[in-house]
């Protein structure tokens, strides 16, 4: 019941804010987040669940009922989290109640609409990591792209209608090529499966898989399935060469648009990947190892090298998050527990330094208006308290000890270093380190030229100390991104004990 | 049937009630003929409109048509050519719903306008007209009661005599409907020349019988007629251009209960006619091709022509009415796949996009009564920033494009995707092709539909609009489409149990 609650509450809120006049929308829209933020902590302390959701773990919070039956196939509302979705849950339920806090200062305009719709993506993005039935789940992924479309398209920047309408184009055109991709695959699986429950497909597939449809064979169709989801997931991640709807939709998205775009909407592509290809594909991900950890790596190093040839602040940390994306990649295809687990914990990790990221820079440019490394320096001079939470925030990005982002690429290189089942994965692994320093390079670069120096400023505005509302959720997340550098074990634990079956091919 | 304690003629209520409603407006209108109380005129016809529909409701939930456990089909045939099953009152139930939506809807839309009476009676003469085309199987009464709902609609086309995009549009409509009336009528008489019946079972008994092979040639091209009539009254091609001019020229109620009520009567005539009179096979044996080969070729042509040239269009109606044309096209699926395996779900899948259609299909048709109502324009630049002025109907406007787009979450996506497995499950190739032109077909639908949504919420509102009045009626009637569209989602289980078990009876 725990999770329709929080589905319900958001959805319910995102209407209530809808209506309500726009003077108190923002205060509205953060208390009613904070319910389902504080209940989601709430079922994290009380996870009782084990194993993976989809190899014959036990689920917390599990619930199931028949929707509808069509033909041979019955379709249910079947929601649980396991260990890799409830860490993933309570980042969506903290990043939006403070990403709604965040947008107080930039948002003026129609904010009951604005809030309503951040909102409704938080239903949307919570239903996403618990559902377990593959058309709820569709039916969720679905639903957050309109409202971020909506998001970037009315509230953007100066090119915001191109920007979403790209957004929108890509990342649909990747949902339909894996709905058909996997529509294929559930009717090549025959009368092996009833319905479209992931557990059920997850037990056919490693139990044989499909016996061929629409005169492919089995295996042949095992593998064009394969490949399409990838392709489709690999849109939502994003990997280099699909990359270039992310810069886009980044800089013109408002701030609290980014956070949630990098901090979770990234996080649908990994987390999908991982739920269908790397657990339901054990035979096609050891196949295909090899490409696969070549788009990582290119995508690391190359993500990285476009953001050291930017000068806009926020086109920065966007191309910063393909290169981090990559991270996640490698250390899914190095398919050990360290690579695995490490992947998941840096999809989290991630999740709360990039908002804090986009986060300070929207607080910078809420002051100054501009973006460009190019306009401005000194800026510690004006502003101490947001431009150290940049700076702590940077240094969690090149993964300083006790810091998230430090474990979280560690356990990746640590288990993508020895992987038994990727060829030259050495090689593959020390190229992906070299991005860290080139991480290094552009952050530290951009930081010398806008923070430190002498106070100079192209546009005439004038600069003040951020207000509390502002700052507040920075050091929330600050907080976070330490505790859980110093303490990964509060999720570590449970994202491997649920990445384990995966890897033992639904064994314990 | 034990169920149905009432008098068998009482069978016919749901169409009996829109007749007397149409007459009590007579009535009313002759004791006052001067008079404009709209409240009255709306309030009965939707009154009456919605008794309509709760009474077929509740026949259909008594188990009205469902077959008994000693083998009889359970209908009830209270006059020789008109039966009520579960398919009459499945699409009883629409032609209310839609008639229910457009008499509140035109509260407003009507104000200060004369002839208001006879609007309404019109509009429930036309009904009455639909609710028998449900129920007729004959082809003398299927021909009656097409008629029936066809002269008033061509009278309600031409309402606005002041206006002569309406008048035009009437005339045309008129002229078209006319031609095709004909072409009907000889197809009827051509089948009966064939045959020597007219009940729909005595002509099946007739084909598979044998006794009328010498004719195969007559009746092959007597069920080719049929078809024309068939495509006139659901807009499908060769006879669908009258459907752009007479939905643009019509006040847009009118042009919504067209589009919706009138193309659903159109389709059950067709289902009805070929479940009953046309044995497939038998039919096959005589003329020598499959009539579903002439549904397929058909489905796909009007699906993709009624798309390409929506996507052409600047103005808004009339981008509707070449959506309705590619929505026909989809509904025609259900034709193409009549065979006797599998035969049920996909004709299942086309009702239910029907009823689907009733609801987001009338509500678009009825934003843009809204808009004409305010009098901002037809062109797509006309509605640009609609949302800054007209939020909430603006959300609703969202809910229809992306419902029929097939997008989830909407209930377009549940009707959509089963039309797509339904046409893969029978898994010929004619079928694949036709499941292949509905998903690119829908793909591209998406462009012209999301380019609504961005004129109406992303680009900038127009400098010189004046205020925006909420009228009740419109406002009342889009919302509660918007409503069901969304609800239908969840609730989606029994519309999808109604429509496959009267398919299911039809196809017995």
């Amino acid at each position: 019941m725990m999770i329709e609650i929080l589905i319900a509450v958001a959805l319910v809120g995102a209407l209530v804010t809808f209506v309500a006049p726009n003077r108190i929308a923002g205060k509205l829209a953060f208390a009613i987040s904070l319910v389902p933020a504080v209940l989601s902590l709430w079922m994290f302390t009380a996870f009782d669940g084990s194993g993976n959701a989809l190899l014959d773990g036990t689920l917390a919070f599990e619930s199931q009922y028949e929707w509808l039956q069509l033909g041979e196939y019955s379709i249910s509302w079947f929601v649980g989290l396991d260990g890799i979705s409830i860490p993933l849950v309570v980042l969506t339920t903290i990043l939006v109640s403070l990403a709604i806090m965040s947008s107080w200062t930039p948002i003026d305009d129609r904010e009951s609409q604005f809030y309503g719709l951040v909102l409704f993506i938080e239903a949307n993005l919570i239903g996403v990591f618990s559902a377990l039935d593959f058309f709820l789940w569709f039916i969720f992924w679905e639903a957050v792209l309109i409202p971020m479309y909506l998001l970037i398209g009315i509230w953007g920047g100066p090119r915001r209608k191109y920007a979403a309408i790209k957004f929108f184009v890509y990342t649909n055109v990747a949902s339909l090529v894996m709905f058909g991709a996997f529509i294929a695959l559930v009717f090549g699986l025959g009368d092996s499966v009833t319905s479209f429950a992931l557990p059920e497909i997850a037990t056919a597939m490693l139990n044989g898989g499909p016996d061929g449809f629409l005169g492919l064979e089995g295996t042949t169709l095992t593998s064009v399935v394969f490949v399409a989801m990838f392709l489709g997931f690999a849109v939502k991640v994003p990997v280099v060469p699909f990359h270039t709807w992310l810069p886009d939709a980044h800089v013109e998205a408002p701030t609290p648009a980014s956070v949630l775009l990098a901090g979770v909407l990234l996080k649908m592509g990994t987390y999908a990947l991982l739920r269908f290809n790397f657990t339901m594909f054990p035979g096609q991900v050891e196949t295909y190892a090899v490409p696969i950890a070549a788009i990582a790596v290119i995508s690391v190093i190359y993500g990285a090298m476009l953001a050291l040839a930017q000068t806009d602040l926020k086109r920065i940390v966007a191309y910063s998050s393909v290169s981090s994306m990559g991270y996640v990649i490698l250390g899914l295809i190095a398919y050990t527990q360290f690579g695995v687990g490490g992947a998941t914990f840096q999809m989290v990790s991630h999740g709360f330094i990039s908002g804090l990221m986009f986060m300070a820079v929207g607080v910078i440019y809420n002051a100054t208006h501009t973006r460009l490394v190019t306009d401005m320096s000194g800026m510690a001079d004006r502003m101490p308290v947001a431009v150290g939470i940049l700076i702590a925030g940077a240094f969690g990005y090149m993964g300083l000890p006790l810091m998230s982002g430090f474990f979280g690429e560690f356990t990746i290189f640590f288990g993508a270093f020895g992987a038994e089942q990727l060829p030259y994965s050495q090689v593959f692994t020390s190229l992906a380190m070299f991005g860290i320093v080139i991480v290094a390079g552009y952050l530290l670069f951009a930081l010398q030229r806008t923070v430190f120096g002498p106070y100079e400023l192209e546009t005439d505005y004038e600069v003040g100390r951020a207000p509390l509302h502002d700052v507040v959720p920075m050091f929330v997340l600050l907080g976070i991104i330490i505790l859980l550098g110093v303490a990964p074990d509060l999720i570590f634990e449970m994202i491997t004990d649920a990445v384990d079956p995966i890897l033992n091919g639904g064994e314990l | 049937m034990a169920v149905f304690q009432l008098p068998e003629w009482m069978a016919l209520a749901p169409a009996l009630i829109m007749a007397a409603t149409a007459l009590a407006l007579f009535v009313f209108d002759s004791i006052s003929p001067r008079s404009t109380s709209r409240s009255l005129l709306a309030g009965t016809a939707a009154g009456g409109a919605l008794v309509s529909l709760g009474v077929a409701v509740w026949f259909t939930v008594a188990g009205v048509g469902t077959p008994t456990i000693d083998g009889g089909r359970g209908e009830i045939e209270p006059i020789h050519g008109l039966v009520v099953d579960q398919l009459a009152l499945y699409f009883m139930i629409i032609v209310a719903i839609v008639t229910a939506l457009i008499a509140v809807a035109s509260y407003d839309y009507l104000a200060g306008h004369t002839y208001q009476a006879e609007y309404y009676s019109l509009v429930m003469l036309a009904a009455t007209g639909m609710s028998m085309m449900a129920a007729a199987n004959s082809l003398v009464t299927i021909f009656i009661a097409l008629e029936l709902a066809s002269l008033p609609s061509y009278a309600l086309v031409a309402i606005l005599k002041d206006n002569r995009g309406s008048v035009e549009a009437g005339l045309k409509y008129f002229l078209i409907g006319a031609l095709s009336s004909a072409i009907f009528v000889y197809g009827i008489s051509l089948v009966y020349g064939a045959t020597g019946h007219l009940y729909l079972e005595d002509i099946a008994a007739v084909i598979e019988a044998g006794e009328a092979d010498s004719y195969g040639g007559l009746l092959g091209l007597g069920i080719l007629m049929l078809i024309g009539g068939f495509a006139y009254k659901t807009a499908s091609v060769p006879f669908h251009f009258w459907a752009p001019e007479a939905y643009e020229g019509a006040p847009a109620p009118i042009s919504a209960f067209l589009s919706s009520a009138s193309k659903a009567a159109g389709f059950v005539i067709a289902f009805r006619v070929f479940t009953t009179a046309f044995p497939l096979e038998a039919t096959r044996e005589l003329i020598g091709v499959d009539w579903t080969l002439a549904f397929v070729i058909l489905a796909i042509v009007t699906m993709t022509l009624g798309n390409f040239a929506a996507a052409t269009q600047n103005n808004v109606k009339r981008m509707l009415a070449y959506s309705s044309i590619g929505h026909a096209g989809y509904a025609l699926i259900g034709l193409a796949g009549l065979t006797a395996d599998g035969g049920e779900l996909v004709m299942g899948a086309a009702m239910m996009h029907l009823l689907v259609y009733g609801f987001m299909n009338t509500g678009a048709f009825l934003f843009v009564a809204l808009a004409e109502h305010w009098g901002v324009g037809r062109t797509f630049e006309d509605y640009n920033g609609l949302s800054a002025q007209a939020p909430v109907a603006c959300a609703a406007l969202v809910v229809f494009m992306f419902s029929l787009a097939g997008v989830p979450p909407f209930a377009g996506f549940w009707s959509k995707y089963f039309l797509f497995t339904g046409a893969i499950g029978i898994g010929s190739t004619a079928m694949l092709v036709v499941a292949g032109a509905l998903v690119v077909n829908s793909a591209l639908s998406l462009y012209y539909y999301s380019r609504l949504v961005k004129a109406v919420l992303i680009e900038d509102p127009l400098p010189d609009r004046g205020v925006l009045d909420q009228p009740v009626g419109l406002y009342a009637a889009i919302i509660v489409a918007a409503v069901m569209t969304v609800a239908l989602l969840a609730g989606f289980g029994p519309i999808a149990d109604a429509a496959t078990d009267a398919a299911a009876a039809a196809l017995a």
